[in-house]
């Protein structure tokens, strides 16, 4: 009973114990600093108790990425707190109080930086505060030192459990004029702390969107339209309701942007299907088995991804649409060039496949009250988007963030949760929706189908004169935007290509342009979102031309970074190096070894991998190592960023060595991990991160920087071990066996 | 139905109202509430569900309460009172779980093999884990973990 406990708010608040403050907080806007009996609530996100104990609230959802961790390290340190007294909560859905119950762009530390060091500065000042008034001292003459305030002069010393009841009486300074600690004395931040996620994730006790259990609940899965855009011609129910343990089936209606805020167009593609609610998963499982149903396949009837393969060879020589970049004449010097290399790379598209499948509860109550439990990073979007749904106001709908097995980008959807209130609100009682993993790898929103298109030419010195360079793919704005803001070309391609010049290189002739594909298959933001798109083609042509120049591809690489970017230079220098230095770049390796490097900048973080590959005799590709270089600015927690590079190289490796999403009239082919692979133990590589030491602040996190440049690099790496050039992914290994 | 006699994590559970064909996974969270056990794939393919029968790592989706009723069970809750199973201690100090959903399965994987095998080639621990899948990635720290034990290293996170 346990698990039914923990989201009980209302015995927790009876407890009285700090622990549970966070849960509590009937805070709308108004006065968020109080006192409680047995503790100080210094703001929205620490509380103290009279036993020591901390709590403290943070408010990125936390998927794996380690943000919970991160954001309790910046608070403690200028909290100067115990770190074996902190308690971690999640923070409630108030969006007015807390402003950061979201996360994408891997933005959470960079995001949260500031206001959680100001967060414990805060408590830490009326601290001292309430220690020189105990003491009647100047306060200059105390100081915070570990979960306690000292008095220098005499030794006296406060734990800050004693100081509560006199902290919870005075006056709290405006947060943006609390002092911060001098960078020297950080304690926490820039050492490798344990995560705080940890140790109920190795005894079964941590609490995922799947194990949220409360009294009356029943489960429900359902049979959604295989077709995207189709819907459902009849079925028969009959022997479903006949299972054992089967409570309901009713149809669900599909859910496009025109039902809801149709001028801002959120389309949240829920599918026409059939609910089954019964008293247990494997109850509503075998319900929904013992349908029969016949879809009407919809406008991608048509749909498949040989159709879109020929679409995409058409519109790659079509006029663009969007000229993102256009610097000096790349396209008429190249038609004049003698020594003009061209490439074509091709990239399919790609499921999420988190481990945790999709799911919510929701208890929609008889009060016109909602509740919802659900796996997500935009907690603050799903309890705005419910309440529309719903017809009512957001304070109506209590939402409690689950820990996410994983998400990936793929959480920032709420289309699951808007599929459990639609079946919660007929039942009355509460319902766990669970996507079982063939749904979740069906409706899934994909990473883009894409194909791009390079040319470009080297003089005689090694230095690029130009360059083109044409994206095809289906856009992730139109599948959730608006009919009239999708009339404007730039804005349907303002996701997949940037208008910011950003190559890193030195090209006087450089062009970027785009034409888009129209497809009925739902994309939207996969880990890295366009830049695993763009990073392929750019840095696997980076390195045709080098060989093409006979120059080294590291060499190539330094020797044509542009001049006229300091900083961001730098950085690419700098993780050039490292990753080069670190690997043994250039010594020699045995037969059938190849070395790859590629880099790439992701907001703020720049990343180098050097990829070490293995194609024996029989064109078997084996990944040796990956090391890898990133510059993240300051690392707040620089195990975590090892681990976020880690999961970035071993996640971007699946669509490399293994899997696509194929589409045949309109639907997905694939349904699970025997037809959509993933990478296993067996062939994940060692990886070695090394962090370049600089930056005052974070830059702009690591969850997706490391997945860009791994694509190239291993096809460079295969490319220096076989002279074969791959340029479409999944790797084709019969083109290997060529070798 | 008859009610059925589960030993799991030692304790007797009289489980009524459920088939018996019924995977031991649903049984184990919708029954019994114990939902440390995942779910991941359905097919024996992840290896999210894995928990053990009488020792045996087995795969919770993929076998009927009836073959489980005469034996011992035991999950991730049952591996130890305070996380001191020798496996847990190593993924704490080798800071193994990112979003921790397949961690569960993956310790109980590891715990299975090393009783088996207490010193594994990285090759064995490569082919035992191999069932595991961790959308993370973090199989360099799961094997690092194992090796940890298998080298008898106390934890030092």
């Amino acid at each position: 009973m346990r698990l039914d406990l923990a989201f009980d708010r209302r015995s927790f608040c009876k407890c009285g114990a700090a622990l549970i403050v966070g849960f509590c907080v009937p805070l709308r806007g108004g006065d968020h600093t109080a006192g409680t009996e047995t503790g100080f609530r210094a703001n929205a996100w620490v509380t103290i108790s009279a036993d020591d104990t901390i709590t403290v609230l943070t408010e990125i959802p936390e998927m794996g990425q380690g943000t919970r961790t991160a954001d309790v390290m910046m608070l403690a340190d200028e909290l100067e707190a115990d770190w074996t007294a902190i308690r971690v909560e999640q923070a409630p859905t108030i969006p007015e109080l807390y402003q950061h119950l979201h996360t994408g762009g891997s933005g959470g530390t960079e995001a949260t930086w500031m206001p959680m060091r100001r967060a414990g500065a805060q408590a830490r000042e009326v601290l001292v505060a309430a220690a020189a008034q105990r003491w009647n001292v100047a306060r200059t003459e105390c100081q915070a030192e570990r979960g306690t305030i000292v008095h220098a002069a005499t030794g006296r010393r406060f734990r800050y459990g004693e100081l509560v009841k006199t902290a919870s009486r005075l006056p709290v300074p405006p947060l943006d004029e609390v002092p911060l600690k001098d960078r020297a004395r950080f304690r926490f931040i820039g050492t490798g702390m344990p995560r705080v996620d940890t140790p109920a994730k190795v005894d079964g006790s941590a609490m995922f969107g799947i194990d949220v259990r409360v009294p009356e609940m029943l489960y429900a899965v359902i049979a959604r339209c295989p077709y995207f855009g189709g819907d459902l011609a009849s079925y028969d129910d009959a022997a479903a309701k006949r299972q054992p343990g089967v409570r309901a089936v009713f149809p669900v209606a599909p859910i496009g942007f025109t039902n809801v805020a149709p001028d801002v167009g959120r389309n949240i593609n829920v599918a026409a299907g059939i609910a089954v609610v019964a008293d247990s998963t494997w109850a509503a499982i075998q319900g929904r088995n013992a349908l029969t149903l016949d879809w009407r396949k919809g406008p991608g009837a048509g749909e498949s991804t040989e159709e879109l393969r020929k679409t995409f060879q058409s519109q790659i020589t079509a006029p663009a649409s969007v000229v993102a970049v256009d610097r000096g004449d790349a396209r008429k010097v190249l038609e004049h060039s003698a020594n003009k290399v061209e490439a074509e790379y091709e990239l399919p598209f790609q499921a999420h496949a988190t481990m945790e499948p999709m799911n919510t509860t929701v208890h929609v109550r008889q009060d016109r009250t909602i509740e919802v439990w659900s796996p997500t990073q935009i907690p603050a979007i799903t309890q705005s988007e419910i309440a529309s749904l719903a017809g009512m106001s957001s304070d109506r709908v209590t939402v409690h963030t689950t820990l996410s097995g994983g998400s990936f980008g793929r959480r920032y959807q709420f289309d699951y949760a808007a599929e459990a209130w639609q079946v919660a609100n007929k039942m009355k009682v509460p319902v766990k929706l669970l996507w079982t993993r063939e749904d979740d790898m069906q409706h899934d929103f994909y990473r883009q189908y894409c194909l791009q298109r390079l040319s470009g030419s080297v003089d005689e010195g090694g230095k690029i004169v130009a360059w083109t360079h044409r994206m095809v793919s289906t856009p992730i704005r139109s599948v959730f935007d608006s009919a009239e803001s999708l009339k404007d070309p730039k804005h349907v391609a303002s996701q997949e290509v940037s208008s910011d010049d950003s190559l890193p290189y030195e090209a006087p002739h450089y062009r970027l342009d785009y034409t888009p594909v129209q497809s009925v298959v739902p994309r939207a933001w996969w880990r890295s979102v366009s830049s695993s798109l763009t990073a392929f083609a750019t840095e696997c042509f980076m390195d045709e031309l080098a060989y093409s120049a006979a120059i080294d591809p590291c060499e190539f690489r330094m020797k044509n970074l542009r001049v006229d970017q300091g900083q961001v230079t730098q950085k690419y220098r700098a993780v050039l190096e490292l990753a080069a230095d670190k690997s043994g770049w250039g010594k020699p390796l045995p037969k059938g070894g190849g070395r790859g490097i590629a880099c790439y900048m992701f907001g703020q973080t720049c990343v180098a991998h050097v990829a070490e590959v293995l194609v024996d005799s029989m064109g078997s590709l084996k990944l040796q190592r990956i090391v890898s270089a990133v510059d993240c600015g300051l690392a707040v927690n620089p195990d975590s960023v090892r681990a976020q590079i880690e999961s970035g190289v071993n996640y971007a490796l699946t669509p490399i060595l293994s899997s696509e999403i194929t589409i045949k009239e309109g639907a997905v082919e694939q349904s699970n991990f025997h037809d959509y692979p993933v990478l296993r133990m067996t062939d994940a590589p060692d990886i070695e991160v090394h962090i370049v030491p600089q930056g005052k602040e974070p830059g702009d996190g690591v969850g997706e920087s490391g997945v860009p440049p791994v694509a190239p690099a291993v096809a460079n790496a295969i490319f220096a071990a076989t002279r074969i050039r791959v340029r479409r992914l999944p790797v084709d290994t019969k083109l290997l066996r060529q070798s | 139905m008859a009610p059925i006699r589960l030993n799991v994590n030692g304790k007797i559970n009289t489980i009524i109202d459920v088939g018996l064909d019924t995977p031991l996974l649903w049984v184990l969270r919708d029954t019994l509430g114990l939902t440390g056990t995942k779910y991941g794939c359905g097919m024996g393919l992840c290896g999210a569900c894995t928990v053990h029968l009488d020792g045996e790592a087995v795969r919770s989706c993929q076998t009927p309460l009836k073959s489980a009723a005469s034996k011992r069970v035991t999950t991730i809750e049952g591996l130890s009172p305070n996380r001191s199973h020798p496996v847990q201690e190593a993924w704490i100090a080798e800071q193994v779980p990112q979003c921790g959903y397949c961690q569960s399965g993956q310790i109980m994987q590891a715990a299975a093999l090393l009783a088996k095998n207490p010193h594994p080639s990285r090759d064995e621990i490569d082919q035992a884990m191999s069932g595991n899948i961790c959308r993370c990635a973090t199989y360099q720290r799961i094997r690092r973990a194992i090796q940890r034990v298998a080298r008898g290293e106390p934890d030092e996170a």
